[in-house]
């Protein structure tokens, strides 16, 4: 583990790349409490802890340093979320099943299959609010990502970029390939909770039908 | 101009801007990078800010009297000095010949609902601010009650911010770094020339970030990195060995190199920067960005007391 600033304001803690260690590492800090900790972020081999000034930077160093040596104590972990995302994996949605079917020699259908009986775990979220990076897509689906972004991907799509795969919650740019969407809404406003999903969230997509999908949107 | 009956408490707009400022709470940036939030010179009032792209002039027309004050770029009003406003007056903000931004403070708060703890607007979230979006012809702003101590007054007219924190825009900053998590990754002659050469700011700059254009900066080993926090101010550099300084509206994480930071204090000037502009580099230590930044807060503090005698 090393300890490094990021900027004047913010530390990154870099751990080993094992959901495991990231999540124990965020654990510990958040609930060290340190003074001066604005909040603690966690991404894929770090986490980082963003500081209220640069003035807090030395002794937030020492406190982080002092959590993280404590021993850890011994329980069992808690098992996470499972979240069901429900997906319609049709061609209308699925802009790149065709891409990724050349790619990988499976048929849309097969494509479905596949990454619907996958168990995925959220590694973090990031990039646009609530969009989650999932680890465990099946080898075989592993695809690489589009030579030149898409300058809008529709809310909603999930997506595969290289060996991850991702759900789009908002409208935006994207490179990943295309391959369903899910009527749920991964970040909303009115929620307690705005993103659907947290680092560490267990989830599994089930495949729905085209008549499914929209009676889920009313 | 307007028309229609001028309500009070009312302000009316016209030309593209946000609501800006007082970025999200904590415990938020794990969804999203508080927008505003660092980029804002702290010198301004801690709410009613509207913060303003300055490529076009913007009217604001006024329903009743006001206490205002402006900073960042020059706009055609007195920087850092409050300026009273008077019923249905309509206040022109001019495009600015330096910087891109200014950020308007009225007495009494533009009273936009919190969200996530702030008023700011995350213009590609669609959310915060008036209705998630940038301000439109004919929007009206409801604005709050102004506290009595910010009444125009022959005191209240003499208070003057320094220049250096009221005027942030210049088209040849020199901005302050820390190195980043990959400096040491840079060949000799990038890092040289990363703070011995300039680089212009390029089409691509937005609140988000600046691209920018200059030699070409190499790593010794081109390996893929996992993606990490990025924050207002990291610089990346991009595959083809251009730097990208994020701003406000930054991503949260990011997989390119960090060659470098731009420290707190300077942010602000960082903000300003739009296409063509020519900026540098200066490495600092993290005790001189250290030193800055509470230098910064003393005279701050010393402005405030100062304010707060003055007005008693």
């Amino acid at each position: 583990m090393t300890i490094a600033p990021l900027g004047d304001s913010a530390l990154l803690v870099r751990v080993g790349d094992s959901l495991g260690e990231v999540l124990e590492t965020t654990r510990r800090l958040r609930r060290a409490r340190i003074p001066g900790v604005e909040e603690v972020v966690p991404a894929f081999a770090s986490v980082s802890v963003f500081l209220k000034s640069p003035l807090d930077y030395e002794h937030c160093l020492a406190s982080i340093r002092a959590a993280l040596r404590r021993p850890a104590i011994s329980r069992p972990a808690e098992p996470p979320r499972l979240i069901e995302i429900p997906v319609c994996y049709d061609a209308e949605f699925g802009l790149d099943l065709t891409v990724v079917a050349k790619q990988t020699r499976l048929s849309p259908n097969e494509i479905a299959c596949c990454h619907a009986r996958a168990k995925y775990r959220v590694r973090c979220v990031g990039f646009t609010p609530g969009f989650p990076y999932l680890e465990g897509l099946p080898r075989i689906l592993a695809t690489p990502r589009r030579a030149s972004p898409r300058t809008s991907v529709a809310p909603g799509s999930v997506a595969i970029g290289g060996r991850q795969t991702g759900i789009y919650p908002l409208a935006s740019p994207g490179g990943w390939n295309i391959i369903g969407r899910t009527p749920l809404r991964l970040f909303d406003l009115t929620r307690d909770h705005p993103a659907l999903l947290r680092a560490g969230d267990a989830v599994r997509f089930v495949a729905i039908t085209r008549e499914e999908f929209e009676r889920w949107e009313k | 101009m307007f028309v229609g009956p001028a309500l009070s408490r009312r302000c009316r707009i016209s030309a593209v801007r946000s609501i800006g400022m007082k970025g999200f709470l904590p415990a938020v940036r794990s969804t999203c990078t508080p927008p505003g939030s660092r980029i804002s010179s702290s010198v301004t009032p801690k709410k009613a800010l509207f913060s303003k792209s300055l490529s076009a002039p913007c009217r604001l027309h006024f329903a009743d009297e006001r206490v205002i004050a402006c900073c960042g770029a020059d706009s055609g009003i007195s920087l850092g000095k409050p300026r009273r406003v008077q019923p249905n007056e309509e206040l022109e903000l001019h495009a600015s010949q330096e910087g891109c931004r200014c950020w308007l403070a009225i007495a009494g708060g533009i009273e936009v609902a919190q969200i996530l703890g702030s008023r700011a607007t995350d213009l590609r979230g669609h959310f915060g601010g008036f209705e998630g979006r940038a301000l439109r012809d004919g929007d009206e702003l409801p604005l709050g009650e102004p506290s009595s101590s910010l009444q125009f007054s022959g005191r209240t007219a003499g208070w003057l911010a320094p220049n250096e924190w009221a005027e942030t825009a210049s088209s040849y900053p020199v901005l302050g770094v820390v190195p980043g998590s990959e400096w040491d990754n840079f060949t000799a002659a990038a890092q040289a020339d990363f703070l011995g050469e300039h680089f212009i700011v390029r089409r691509e700059a937005d609140r988000m970030g600046a691209r920018l254009a200059g030699p070409k900066l190499a790593r010794t080993q081109e390996k893929e990195l996992l993606s990490e926090a990025v924050t207002p101010g990291t610089i990346q550099v991009a595959s083809d060995g251009q730097p990208i300084l994020l701003l406000g509206d930054c991503q949260t994480i990011g997989g390119y190199p960090k060659i470098a930071h731009v420290i707190t204090v300077d942010l602000p000037r960082a903000a300003q920067l739009r296409p063509n502009d020519e900026v540098r580099f200066e490495m600092r230590s993290h005790e001189e960005a250290r030193a800055l930044f509470a230098a910064r807060e003393r005279d701050l503090e010393r402005f405030r007391l100062g304010l707060k005698l003055r007005s008693a």
